[in-house]
Protein backbone atom coordinates (compact mmCIF):
# COMPACT_ATOMS: atom_id res chain seq x y z
CA UNK A 1 0.00 0.00 0.00
CA UNK A 2 1.29 3.23 -0.60
CA UNK A 3 0.09 5.33 2.40
CA UNK A 4 0.57 8.91 3.06
CA UNK A 5 0.54 10.78 6.25
CA UNK A 6 -0.20 14.16 6.71
CA UNK A 7 1.74 15.50 9.53
CA UNK A 8 1.65 19.21 11.28
CA UNK A 9 3.72 20.95 13.34
CA UNK A 10 2.18 23.17 15.97
CA UNK A 11 2.68 25.02 19.18
CA UNK A 12 3.31 22.93 22.55
CA UNK A 13 0.78 23.82 24.32
CA UNK A 14 1.78 22.47 27.13
CA UNK A 15 3.91 24.98 27.58
CA UNK A 16 0.77 28.16 28.35
CA UNK A 17 1.42 29.47 32.04
CA UNK A 18 0.80 32.65 33.35
CA UNK A 19 3.80 33.85 31.72
CA UNK A 20 3.27 32.16 28.04
CA UNK A 21 0.18 33.23 26.24
CA UNK A 22 -1.30 32.02 23.60
CA UNK A 23 -0.30 34.57 21.51
CA UNK A 24 3.32 34.27 22.54
CA UNK A 25 2.93 30.67 22.33
CA UNK A 26 2.21 30.84 18.46
CA UNK A 27 4.69 33.14 17.87
CA UNK A 28 7.21 31.11 15.32
CA UNK A 29 10.03 31.26 17.89
CA UNK A 30 7.62 29.56 20.46
CA UNK A 31 8.26 25.96 21.48
CA UNK A 32 6.74 23.23 18.66
CA UNK A 33 5.93 19.88 18.75
CA UNK A 34 4.51 17.49 16.19
CA UNK A 35 0.54 17.73 15.85
CA UNK A 36 -1.06 15.69 19.44
CA UNK A 37 -3.89 14.48 16.56
CA UNK A 38 -1.26 13.35 13.87
CA UNK A 39 0.47 10.41 15.70
CA UNK A 40 -2.31 8.49 15.80
CA UNK A 41 -2.53 9.44 11.73
CA UNK A 42 1.44 7.76 12.00
CA UNK A 43 0.92 4.79 13.83
CA UNK A 44 -3.04 3.91 11.60
CA UNK A 45 -0.52 3.94 8.35
CA UNK A 46 2.67 2.04 10.02
CA UNK A 47 -0.20 -0.55 11.18
CA UNK A 48 -1.50 -0.25 7.86
CA UNK A 49 1.57 -1.03 5.90
CA UNK A 50 2.61 -3.79 8.55
CA UNK A 51 -0.10 -5.70 7.66
CA UNK A 52 -0.02 -5.22 4.02
CA UNK A 53 3.27 -3.53 3.19
CA UNK A 54 4.23 -1.11 0.68
CA UNK A 55 5.32 2.55 1.86
CA UNK A 56 4.58 5.23 4.45
CA UNK A 57 5.12 8.83 3.55
CA UNK A 58 5.15 11.87 5.81
CA UNK A 59 4.12 15.06 4.37
CA UNK A 60 4.08 18.13 5.99
CA UNK A 61 3.83 21.85 4.93
CA UNK A 62 5.29 24.25 7.01
CA UNK A 63 8.45 26.38 8.13
CA UNK A 64 11.88 24.82 7.57
CA UNK A 65 12.13 23.85 11.53
CA UNK A 66 9.03 21.22 10.58
CA UNK A 67 11.58 18.78 9.75
CA UNK A 68 11.84 17.99 13.35
CA UNK A 69 8.13 16.86 13.38
CA UNK A 70 9.13 14.85 10.00
CA UNK A 71 11.96 13.28 11.89
CA UNK A 72 9.51 12.23 14.74
CA UNK A 73 7.93 10.40 12.11
CA UNK A 74 10.77 8.85 10.70
CA UNK A 75 11.57 7.91 13.96
CA UNK A 76 8.47 6.17 14.30
CA UNK A 77 8.53 4.24 11.35
CA UNK A 78 7.31 5.99 8.16
CA UNK A 79 10.00 5.49 5.37
CA UNK A 80 9.96 9.04 3.89
CA UNK A 81 9.87 12.17 4.38
CA UNK A 82 9.08 15.50 2.39
CA UNK A 83 8.48 19.02 3.85
CA UNK A 84 6.67 21.71 1.51
CA UNK A 85 8.15 24.90 2.77
CA UNK A 86 8.33 28.37 1.06
CA UNK A 87 7.84 31.87 2.51
CA UNK A 88 5.36 32.51 0.13
CA UNK A 89 2.90 29.82 1.60
CA UNK A 90 2.75 32.49 5.26
CA UNK A 91 -0.71 32.88 6.55
CA UNK A 92 -2.45 30.59 3.65
CA UNK A 93 -5.70 29.91 4.56
CA UNK A 94 -7.11 26.29 5.29
CA UNK A 95 -8.10 25.89 1.25
CA UNK A 96 -4.68 26.66 -0.34
CA UNK A 97 -2.99 24.76 2.00
CA UNK A 98 -4.99 21.49 0.67
CA UNK A 99 -4.89 22.75 -2.79
CA UNK A 100 -0.79 22.93 -2.03
CA UNK A 101 -0.76 19.35 -0.17
CA UNK A 102 -3.30 17.90 -2.74
CA UNK A 103 -0.87 18.96 -5.80
CA UNK A 104 1.84 17.20 -3.66
CA UNK A 105 0.02 14.18 -2.97
CA UNK A 106 -0.28 14.11 -6.94
CA UNK A 107 3.84 13.96 -7.26
CA UNK A 108 4.39 11.52 -4.77
CA UNK A 109 2.49 9.89 -7.12
CA UNK A 110 -0.30 6.77 -6.84
CA UNK A 111 -1.56 6.27 -3.22
CA UNK A 112 -4.40 4.17 -1.35
CA UNK A 113 -4.56 6.30 1.86
CA UNK A 114 -3.97 9.58 2.92
CA UNK A 115 -4.15 9.40 6.54
CA UNK A 116 -4.79 12.80 8.56
CA UNK A 117 -5.29 13.62 12.48
CA UNK A 118 -9.10 14.95 13.24
CA UNK A 119 -7.27 18.81 13.41
CA UNK A 120 -4.62 20.65 13.79
CA UNK A 121 -4.72 22.30 17.68
CA UNK A 122 -3.27 25.46 15.83
CA UNK A 123 -5.56 26.81 13.24
CA UNK A 124 -8.12 24.19 14.84
CA UNK A 125 -10.27 24.41 11.53
CA UNK A 126 -11.03 20.51 11.18
CA UNK A 127 -10.93 21.63 7.29
CA UNK A 128 -7.72 20.53 5.81
CA UNK A 129 -7.76 16.72 5.21
CA UNK A 130 -11.72 16.82 4.19
CA UNK A 131 -10.53 19.77 1.50
CA UNK A 132 -7.53 17.86 0.35
CA UNK A 133 -10.45 14.82 -0.60
CA UNK A 134 -12.31 17.01 -2.11
CA UNK A 135 -9.44 18.65 -4.25
CA UNK A 136 -8.54 14.96 -5.13
CA UNK A 137 -12.34 13.92 -5.75
CA UNK A 138 -11.65 10.73 -3.45
CA UNK A 139 -13.62 9.36 -0.62
CA UNK A 140 -13.18 10.84 2.83
CA UNK A 141 -14.29 8.76 6.16
CA UNK A 142 -13.43 11.06 9.27
CA UNK A 143 -13.34 10.58 12.75
CA UNK A 144 -12.40 7.25 12.49
CA UNK A 145 -11.78 5.05 15.04
CA UNK A 146 -11.69 1.76 13.72
CA UNK A 147 -10.17 0.70 10.57
CA UNK A 148 -11.78 -3.01 10.20
CA UNK A 149 -10.86 -4.16 6.48
CA UNK A 150 -9.10 -2.72 3.93
CA UNK A 151 -8.50 -4.39 1.09
CA UNK A 152 -5.79 -2.69 -1.39
CA UNK A 153 -6.35 -5.10 -4.16
CA UNK A 154 -10.07 -5.13 -4.26
CA UNK A 155 -9.57 -0.98 -3.22
CA UNK A 156 -12.11 -1.06 -0.34
CA UNK A 157 -12.23 -0.18 2.97
CA UNK A 158 -14.68 -0.46 6.20
CA UNK A 159 -14.14 1.69 9.08
CA UNK A 160 -16.49 3.00 12.14
CA UNK A 161 -16.52 6.68 12.54
CA UNK A 162 -17.32 8.53 15.71
CA UNK A 163 -20.14 10.76 15.14
CA UNK A 164 -21.92 12.40 17.89
CA UNK A 165 -24.68 10.58 17.74
CA UNK A 166 -23.02 7.43 18.73
CA UNK A 167 -20.78 4.78 16.29
CA UNK A 168 -21.27 4.81 12.33
CA UNK A 169 -20.20 1.80 10.15
CA UNK A 170 -19.14 2.36 6.78
CA UNK A 171 -17.43 0.70 3.67
CA UNK A 172 -16.28 3.02 1.04
CA UNK A 173 -13.70 2.70 -2.03
CA UNK A 174 -9.78 2.98 -2.43
CA UNK A 175 -8.34 5.35 -2.81
CA UNK A 176 -9.29 7.13 0.15
CA UNK A 177 -8.50 10.26 2.44
CA UNK A 178 -9.35 9.72 6.62
CA UNK A 179 -9.17 11.27 9.28
CA UNK A 180 -8.74 9.84 12.55
CA UNK A 181 -9.50 10.14 16.44
CA UNK A 182 -7.24 8.75 19.19
CA UNK A 183 -9.52 5.79 20.21
CA UNK A 184 -7.74 3.90 16.97
CA UNK A 185 -4.87 3.55 18.09
CA UNK A 186 -2.14 3.64 20.97
CA UNK A 187 1.30 5.42 19.12
CA UNK A 188 4.16 3.71 19.75
CA UNK A 189 7.43 5.34 20.86
CA UNK A 190 10.13 5.44 18.20
CA UNK A 191 12.41 2.65 18.79
CA UNK A 192 16.34 3.78 19.02
CA UNK A 193 17.60 2.36 15.86
CA UNK A 194 14.27 4.82 14.23
CA UNK A 195 15.67 8.04 16.20
CA UNK A 196 19.17 7.38 14.46
CA UNK A 197 18.01 6.37 11.23
CA UNK A 198 15.82 9.55 11.82
CA UNK A 199 19.12 11.79 12.56
CA UNK A 200 20.96 10.82 9.46
CA UNK A 201 17.81 10.94 7.26
CA UNK A 202 18.19 14.15 4.65
CA UNK A 203 14.60 15.31 4.32
CA UNK A 204 13.56 16.68 0.77
CA UNK A 205 12.12 20.27 0.80
CA UNK A 206 9.56 21.41 -1.91
CA UNK A 207 8.88 25.08 -2.81
CA UNK A 208 5.01 26.10 -4.52
CA UNK A 209 7.69 26.69 -7.75
CA UNK A 210 7.98 22.71 -7.46
CA UNK A 211 4.29 21.99 -7.39
CA UNK A 212 3.97 23.91 -10.10
CA UNK A 213 2.34 27.44 -7.90
CA UNK A 214 3.36 30.82 -8.05
CA UNK A 215 3.42 33.43 -5.35
CA UNK A 216 -0.07 35.07 -6.03
CA UNK A 217 -1.78 31.65 -5.97
CA UNK A 218 -0.63 31.03 -2.69
CA UNK A 219 -0.82 33.11 0.75
CA UNK A 220 -2.50 35.80 1.25
CA UNK A 221 -2.92 36.85 -1.95
CA UNK A 222 -4.02 33.18 -3.02
CA UNK A 223 -6.52 32.78 -0.20
CA UNK A 224 -10.21 33.59 0.85
CA UNK A 225 -10.04 34.29 4.35
CA UNK A 226 -7.40 36.33 6.15
CA UNK A 227 -7.22 36.80 10.17
CA UNK A 228 -6.12 40.19 10.24
CA UNK A 229 -6.88 40.55 14.12
CA UNK A 230 -5.73 37.82 16.77
CA UNK A 231 -6.35 38.39 20.15
CA UNK A 232 -6.53 37.00 23.71
CA UNK A 233 -9.41 35.21 24.89
CA UNK A 234 -11.24 37.42 27.67
CA UNK A 235 -10.24 36.22 30.61
CA UNK A 236 -12.81 34.51 33.68
CA UNK A 237 -13.45 37.65 36.02
CA UNK A 238 -14.63 34.49 38.51
CA UNK A 239 -13.10 34.69 41.56
CA UNK A 240 -13.30 30.64 42.96
CA UNK A 241 -15.60 30.98 45.78
CA UNK A 242 -14.32 28.07 48.04
CA UNK A 243 -17.44 26.25 49.91
CA UNK A 244 -16.88 24.94 53.34
CA UNK A 245 -18.53 22.63 55.77
CA UNK A 246 -19.06 19.04 56.55
CA UNK A 247 -19.92 17.33 52.96
CA UNK A 248 -23.76 17.58 53.82
CA UNK A 249 -23.45 20.98 54.66
CA UNK A 250 -21.29 22.17 51.61
CA UNK A 251 -23.76 19.90 49.21
CA UNK A 252 -26.72 21.81 50.85
CA UNK A 253 -24.87 25.12 49.75
CA UNK A 254 -24.01 24.56 46.41
CA UNK A 255 -27.34 22.99 45.90
CA UNK A 256 -28.60 26.48 46.89
CA UNK A 257 -26.23 28.31 44.75
CA UNK A 258 -26.85 26.21 41.55
CA UNK A 259 -30.84 26.71 41.99
CA UNK A 260 -30.10 30.38 43.05
CA UNK A 261 -28.57 30.57 39.40
CA UNK A 262 -31.53 28.74 38.10
CA UNK A 263 -28.95 26.13 36.39
CA UNK A 264 -30.96 22.99 38.46
CA UNK B 1 -24.74 39.31 -5.40
CA UNK B 2 -28.05 38.02 -3.65
CA UNK B 3 -27.65 38.93 -0.26
CA UNK B 4 -29.50 35.83 0.45
CA UNK B 5 -27.68 33.62 3.41
CA UNK B 6 -28.59 29.73 3.39
CA UNK B 7 -28.79 27.92 6.20
CA UNK B 8 -28.49 23.98 6.12
CA UNK B 9 -30.85 22.13 8.20
CA UNK B 10 -29.10 19.21 10.57
CA UNK B 11 -31.67 16.64 11.07
CA UNK B 12 -31.37 13.03 11.36
CA UNK B 13 -34.52 11.13 10.75
CA UNK B 14 -36.43 14.17 10.99
CA UNK B 15 -35.42 15.32 14.14
CA UNK B 16 -33.76 18.30 13.83
CA UNK B 17 -30.75 19.41 15.53
CA UNK B 18 -30.85 22.02 17.59
CA UNK B 19 -27.18 23.82 16.66
CA UNK B 20 -29.17 24.35 13.02
CA UNK B 21 -32.32 26.07 14.62
CA UNK B 22 -29.32 28.19 16.67
CA UNK B 23 -27.65 29.00 13.49
CA UNK B 24 -30.73 30.02 11.62
CA UNK B 25 -31.50 32.32 14.75
CA UNK B 26 -28.36 33.94 14.31
CA UNK B 27 -28.23 33.86 10.28
CA UNK B 28 -31.79 35.78 10.23
CA UNK B 29 -30.00 38.84 11.70
CA UNK B 30 -27.08 38.40 9.43
CA UNK B 31 -29.88 38.28 6.52
CA UNK B 32 -31.47 41.05 7.81
CA UNK B 33 -28.24 43.04 8.10
CA UNK B 34 -27.43 42.36 4.60
CA UNK B 35 -30.91 42.73 3.59
CA UNK B 36 -31.31 39.40 1.87
CA UNK B 37 -33.91 36.77 2.32
CA UNK B 38 -32.99 33.92 4.75
CA UNK B 39 -33.24 30.77 3.05
CA UNK B 40 -33.37 26.71 4.74
CA UNK B 41 -31.92 24.18 2.85
CA UNK B 42 -33.37 20.54 4.53
CA UNK B 43 -31.92 17.63 3.09
CA UNK B 44 -32.98 13.86 4.15
CA UNK B 45 -35.79 11.39 3.08
CA UNK B 46 -39.31 11.93 4.22
CA UNK B 47 -38.55 15.58 5.67
CA UNK B 48 -41.05 17.93 3.83
CA UNK B 49 -42.34 18.93 7.99
CA UNK B 50 -39.05 20.31 8.26
CA UNK B 51 -39.13 22.61 5.76
CA UNK B 52 -42.29 24.57 7.55
CA UNK B 53 -40.40 24.01 11.01
CA UNK B 54 -37.68 25.78 9.74
CA UNK B 55 -39.91 29.04 8.14
CA UNK B 56 -41.72 28.88 11.51
CA UNK B 57 -37.98 29.55 13.57
CA UNK B 58 -36.98 32.32 11.02
CA UNK B 59 -36.67 31.57 7.52
CA UNK B 60 -38.21 33.32 4.17
CA UNK B 61 -38.75 30.25 2.39
CA UNK B 62 -37.36 27.35 2.24
CA UNK B 63 -35.59 24.21 -0.49
CA UNK B 64 -36.56 21.29 0.02
CA UNK B 65 -34.40 17.72 -1.16
CA UNK B 66 -36.19 14.82 -0.29
CA UNK B 67 -34.28 11.93 -1.73
CA UNK B 68 -33.80 7.96 -0.19
CA UNK B 69 -30.04 8.59 -1.66
CA UNK B 70 -29.92 11.54 1.17
CA UNK B 71 -31.71 9.81 4.45
CA UNK B 72 -28.62 9.72 6.15
CA UNK B 73 -25.90 12.42 5.93
CA UNK B 74 -23.19 11.24 3.46
CA UNK B 75 -20.75 13.77 2.54
CA UNK B 76 -20.38 13.35 -1.06
CA UNK B 77 -23.90 13.36 -1.83
CA UNK B 78 -25.06 15.75 0.55
CA UNK B 79 -21.91 18.25 -0.57
CA UNK B 80 -23.60 17.76 -4.31
CA UNK B 81 -26.75 19.50 -3.35
CA UNK B 82 -25.18 22.18 -1.40
CA UNK B 83 -23.19 22.86 -3.93
CA UNK B 84 -25.48 23.10 -6.87
CA UNK B 85 -27.89 24.94 -4.69
CA UNK B 86 -24.83 27.85 -4.70
CA UNK B 87 -23.94 27.77 -8.05
CA UNK B 88 -27.59 28.01 -9.16
CA UNK B 89 -28.76 30.67 -6.68
CA UNK B 90 -25.69 32.84 -5.34
CA UNK B 91 -26.48 33.27 -2.03
CA UNK B 92 -23.78 35.54 -0.24
CA UNK B 93 -23.61 33.59 2.48
CA UNK B 94 -24.14 30.13 3.77
CA UNK B 95 -24.17 28.96 7.17
CA UNK B 96 -24.44 25.35 9.13
CA UNK B 97 -23.60 24.21 12.68
CA UNK B 98 -20.27 23.27 13.91
CA UNK B 99 -21.61 19.81 14.56
CA UNK B 100 -18.98 16.98 13.72
CA UNK B 101 -20.99 16.70 10.42
CA UNK B 102 -21.32 20.09 9.74
CA UNK B 103 -17.25 20.20 10.72
CA UNK B 104 -16.67 18.13 7.44
CA UNK B 105 -19.60 19.39 4.92
CA UNK B 106 -18.42 23.01 5.09
CA UNK B 107 -14.68 22.53 3.75
CA UNK B 108 -15.23 20.14 1.65
CA UNK B 109 -18.23 22.30 -0.43
CA UNK B 110 -16.09 24.99 0.01
CA UNK B 111 -13.45 23.57 -1.17
CA UNK B 112 -15.97 22.14 -4.96
CA UNK B 113 -16.76 26.18 -4.99
CA UNK B 114 -13.92 27.54 -4.11
CA UNK B 115 -14.09 29.89 -1.36
CA UNK B 116 -13.16 30.99 1.86
CA UNK B 117 -14.63 29.11 5.10
CA UNK B 118 -14.14 30.35 8.82
CA UNK B 119 -15.18 27.27 10.75
CA UNK B 120 -16.37 26.66 14.50
CA UNK B 121 -17.29 30.84 15.02
CA UNK B 122 -18.75 31.98 18.30
CA UNK B 123 -19.90 35.35 16.15
CA UNK B 124 -20.88 36.68 12.85
CA UNK B 125 -21.42 40.30 12.12
CA UNK B 126 -21.94 42.96 9.38
CA UNK B 127 -19.70 45.57 8.94
CA UNK B 128 -19.95 47.96 6.01
CA UNK B 129 -21.84 45.15 4.34
CA UNK B 130 -18.69 43.17 4.55
CA UNK B 131 -19.28 39.56 6.66
CA UNK B 132 -16.51 39.52 9.30
CA UNK B 133 -16.53 36.44 11.57
CA UNK B 134 -14.89 35.62 14.88
CA UNK B 135 -13.68 32.25 16.01
CA UNK B 136 -10.97 30.43 18.42
CA UNK B 137 -8.16 29.30 17.28
CA UNK B 138 -5.18 27.16 19.42
CA UNK B 139 -7.86 25.26 21.21
CA UNK B 140 -9.46 28.14 22.43
CA UNK B 141 -6.30 30.18 23.33
CA UNK B 142 -6.39 32.55 20.87
CA UNK B 143 -9.49 34.55 19.02
CA UNK B 144 -9.43 35.16 15.45
CA UNK B 145 -11.12 37.85 13.61
CA UNK B 146 -11.93 36.37 10.12
CA UNK B 147 -12.43 38.41 7.08
CA UNK B 148 -13.28 37.07 3.61
CA UNK B 149 -12.29 37.68 -0.07
CA UNK B 150 -14.19 38.30 -2.93
CA UNK B 151 -15.84 34.66 -3.84
CA UNK B 152 -19.13 33.85 -2.50
CA UNK B 153 -20.46 32.14 -0.70
CA UNK B 154 -18.62 32.98 2.51
CA UNK B 155 -19.37 29.38 4.25
CA UNK B 156 -19.48 29.85 7.94
CA UNK B 157 -19.69 27.04 10.97
CA UNK B 158 -21.20 27.96 14.34
CA UNK B 159 -19.87 26.48 17.67
CA UNK B 160 -22.95 24.86 19.23
CA UNK B 161 -24.59 26.29 22.05
CA UNK B 162 -22.85 29.87 21.84
CA UNK B 163 -26.40 31.41 20.21
CA UNK B 164 -30.15 30.81 21.84
CA UNK B 165 -32.65 28.49 19.68
CA UNK B 166 -35.23 31.19 18.83
CA UNK B 167 -38.53 30.80 19.85
CA UNK B 168 -40.71 30.02 16.64
CA UNK B 169 -43.54 31.81 15.65
CA UNK B 170 -46.36 28.81 13.80
CA UNK B 171 -48.30 31.51 11.99
CA UNK B 172 -45.24 32.34 9.95
CA UNK B 173 -45.40 31.60 6.21
CA UNK B 174 -42.67 31.44 3.55
CA UNK B 175 -42.63 29.63 0.27
CA UNK B 176 -41.00 26.25 -0.44
CA UNK B 177 -39.42 24.73 -2.98
CA UNK B 178 -37.80 21.60 -3.93
CA UNK B 179 -34.77 20.55 -5.69
CA UNK B 180 -33.47 17.29 -6.60
CA UNK B 181 -30.73 15.07 -5.43
CA UNK B 182 -27.46 15.61 -7.79
CA UNK B 183 -26.04 11.90 -7.35
CA UNK B 184 -27.22 8.55 -7.87
CA UNK B 185 -26.93 5.83 -5.34
CA UNK B 186 -24.42 4.10 -8.11
CA UNK B 187 -21.95 6.99 -7.88
CA UNK B 188 -21.87 7.28 -4.03
CA UNK B 189 -18.33 5.38 -3.13
CA UNK B 190 -19.80 5.32 0.71
CA UNK B 191 -22.04 3.32 2.22
CA UNK B 192 -23.56 3.52 5.25
CA UNK B 193 -23.36 -0.22 7.12
CA UNK B 194 -25.14 1.08 10.56
CA UNK B 195 -25.22 2.91 13.51
CA UNK B 196 -24.39 2.02 16.88
CA UNK B 197 -26.26 5.14 18.67
CA UNK B 198 -25.39 5.97 22.19
CA UNK B 199 -29.06 5.04 24.02
CA UNK B 200 -29.44 5.88 27.34
CA UNK B 201 -26.67 8.56 27.41
CA UNK B 202 -26.54 12.06 27.41
CA UNK B 203 -24.66 13.45 24.48
CA UNK B 204 -21.46 15.86 25.78
CA UNK B 205 -21.96 18.11 23.20
CA UNK B 206 -25.31 19.55 23.73
CA UNK B 207 -25.82 18.62 27.28
CA UNK B 208 -26.77 21.66 29.56
CA UNK B 209 -25.03 19.73 32.75
CA UNK B 210 -21.83 17.59 32.50
CA UNK B 211 -20.04 16.28 35.36
CA UNK B 212 -16.55 14.65 34.72
CA UNK B 213 -14.19 12.58 36.55
CA UNK B 214 -10.63 12.43 36.18
CA UNK B 215 -7.04 10.91 37.87
CA UNK B 216 -8.57 11.81 41.73
CA UNK B 217 -11.94 9.03 40.68
CA UNK B 218 -9.07 6.38 40.74
CA UNK B 219 -10.14 3.82 38.09
CA UNK B 220 -13.38 2.88 36.40
CA UNK B 221 -15.49 2.15 39.79
CA UNK B 222 -14.97 5.58 40.56
CA UNK B 223 -16.79 6.73 38.13
CA UNK B 224 -20.22 5.61 39.45
CA UNK B 225 -20.81 8.64 41.74
CA UNK B 226 -19.92 11.16 38.85
CA UNK B 227 -22.30 9.11 36.71
CA UNK B 228 -24.87 9.68 39.57
CA UNK B 229 -24.96 13.14 39.89
CA UNK B 230 -24.67 13.24 36.43
CA UNK B 231 -27.92 11.27 36.58
CA UNK B 232 -29.32 13.69 38.69
CA UNK B 233 -28.82 16.49 36.93
CA UNK B 234 -30.15 15.23 33.72
CA UNK B 235 -26.10 15.58 32.17
CA UNK B 236 -23.56 13.84 30.82
CA UNK B 237 -20.81 12.25 32.39
CA UNK B 238 -17.08 13.61 30.83
CA UNK B 239 -13.80 12.67 31.88
CA UNK B 240 -10.19 13.84 31.44
CA UNK B 241 -7.90 12.60 29.64
CA UNK B 242 -6.12 10.78 32.42
CA UNK B 243 -8.88 8.58 33.06
CA UNK B 244 -9.72 7.86 29.33
CA UNK B 245 -5.61 6.80 28.55
CA UNK B 246 -6.27 4.62 32.09
CA UNK B 247 -9.02 2.97 30.44
CA UNK B 248 -11.61 3.87 32.92
CA UNK B 249 -13.94 5.42 30.55
CA UNK B 250 -14.39 5.03 26.82
CA UNK B 251 -12.88 8.44 25.00
CA UNK B 252 -16.30 9.12 24.00
CA UNK B 253 -16.20 10.85 27.51
CA UNK B 254 -13.26 12.70 26.74
CA UNK B 255 -13.15 16.63 27.74
CA UNK B 256 -10.14 18.70 26.33
CA UNK B 257 -7.59 19.12 23.54
CA UNK B 258 -7.62 15.76 21.88
CA UNK B 259 -11.16 15.27 22.83
CA UNK B 260 -14.58 17.20 23.00
CA UNK B 261 -14.83 21.00 23.41
CA UNK B 262 -18.29 21.43 24.95
CA UNK B 263 -20.16 24.25 25.96
CA UNK B 264 -22.58 23.72 29.50
CA UNK B 265 -24.29 25.90 31.45
CA UNK B 266 -22.64 23.84 34.15
CA UNK B 267 -19.57 21.94 34.61
CA UNK B 268 -18.40 19.89 37.46
CA UNK B 269 -15.29 19.08 37.42
CA UNK B 270 -14.21 16.32 39.99
CA UNK B 271 -10.85 15.04 41.13
CA UNK B 272 -9.52 16.91 38.03
CA UNK B 273 -6.59 18.94 38.48
CA UNK B 274 -7.41 21.21 35.21
CA UNK B 275 -4.83 20.39 32.95
CA UNK B 276 -4.10 23.15 30.14
CA UNK B 277 -5.44 20.75 27.79
CA UNK B 278 -8.74 19.77 29.72
CA UNK B 279 -9.27 23.82 30.50
CA UNK B 280 -9.19 23.87 26.48
CA UNK B 281 -12.37 21.96 26.42
CA UNK B 282 -14.47 23.42 29.07
CA UNK B 283 -13.65 26.63 30.31
CA UNK B 284 -16.17 28.27 28.12
CA UNK B 285 -18.78 26.32 30.44
CA UNK B 286 -21.01 29.26 32.18
CA UNK B 287 -20.50 27.82 35.34
CA UNK B 288 -17.47 25.77 36.33
CA UNK B 289 -17.58 23.51 39.91
CA UNK B 290 -14.52 22.28 41.27
CA UNK B 291 -14.40 19.46 43.69
CA UNK B 292 -10.78 18.33 44.49
CA UNK B 293 -8.51 17.45 47.28
CA UNK B 294 -5.86 19.72 46.06
CA UNK B 295 -6.18 23.57 47.29
CA UNK B 296 -3.62 24.09 44.67
CA UNK B 297 -5.12 22.34 42.18
CA UNK B 298 -5.24 24.70 38.84
CA UNK B 299 -8.86 23.79 38.74
CA UNK B 300 -9.84 26.20 40.88
CA UNK B 301 -8.42 29.08 39.10
CA UNK B 302 -11.31 28.58 36.67
CA UNK B 303 -13.63 27.32 38.91
CA UNK B 304 -16.93 29.49 39.95
CA UNK B 305 -17.25 27.41 43.01
CA UNK B 306 -14.96 24.60 44.73
CA UNK B 307 -15.00 22.29 47.32
CA UNK B 308 -11.56 21.33 48.68
CA UNK B 309 -12.16 17.77 49.93
CA UNK B 310 -12.30 13.80 48.77
CA UNK B 311 -15.01 13.71 46.00
CA UNK B 312 -16.04 10.97 47.16
CA UNK B 313 -17.49 12.34 50.39
CA UNK B 314 -18.81 15.15 48.70
CA UNK B 315 -19.96 14.25 45.37
CA UNK B 316 -22.58 11.91 46.75
CA UNK B 317 -23.50 14.01 49.51
CA UNK B 318 -24.41 16.38 46.34
CA UNK B 319 -26.57 14.09 44.47
CA UNK B 320 -28.20 13.01 47.44
CA UNK B 321 -29.23 16.98 48.44
CA UNK B 322 -30.26 17.50 44.80
CA UNK B 323 -32.52 14.25 44.41
CA UNK B 324 -34.12 15.97 47.95
CA UNK B 325 -34.51 19.21 46.42
CA UNK B 326 -35.71 18.20 42.89
CA UNK B 327 -37.98 15.34 43.97
CA UNK B 328 -37.05 11.77 43.47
Amino acid sequence: MNIIVLVKQTPDTAQLSSSVDGLKLLDESGPKVINPWDEYALEAGIQLKEAHGGKVTALCLGQPQATEALKSALAMGADEAILISDPALTDSDSLVTARVLAAAITKIGAFDMVIAGRSGIAGDTWATAVQVAALLDVPQISYVAELNAVDPAAKTISAVRLVEGGRESVSSKLPAVISVVKEINEPRYPSFIGIRKASKATIPTWSIADLGFEAGQVGPAGSQVQWPELNLPPSREAKVEIIEGSPAEAAKILADKLIAEKIV
Amino acid sequence: MSNNVFVWIDQTEGAVDSIAWETLGLARNVADDLGGQLVALVLGENVSGLAEQAIQYGADRAIIADDPTLKSFRLEPYAAVLTKLAQEQEPTVLMMGASNIGLELAPYVAAKLDVGLAPSCIDVAVEVGKLTATRPALVGNVIAKIVFGEAQPHLVTIRRRVFPVPEPDPTRRGEIASTEAVLAEADIPTKIKGLEAAIGEVSLADAKVIVSGGRGVGGPEGFAPVQALADILGGAMGASRAAVDAGWVPYAHQVGQTGKTVQPDLYIACGISGAIQHLAGMKTAKLIVAINKDPEAPIFKYAHYGIVGDLFDYVPALTAELKGRLGS
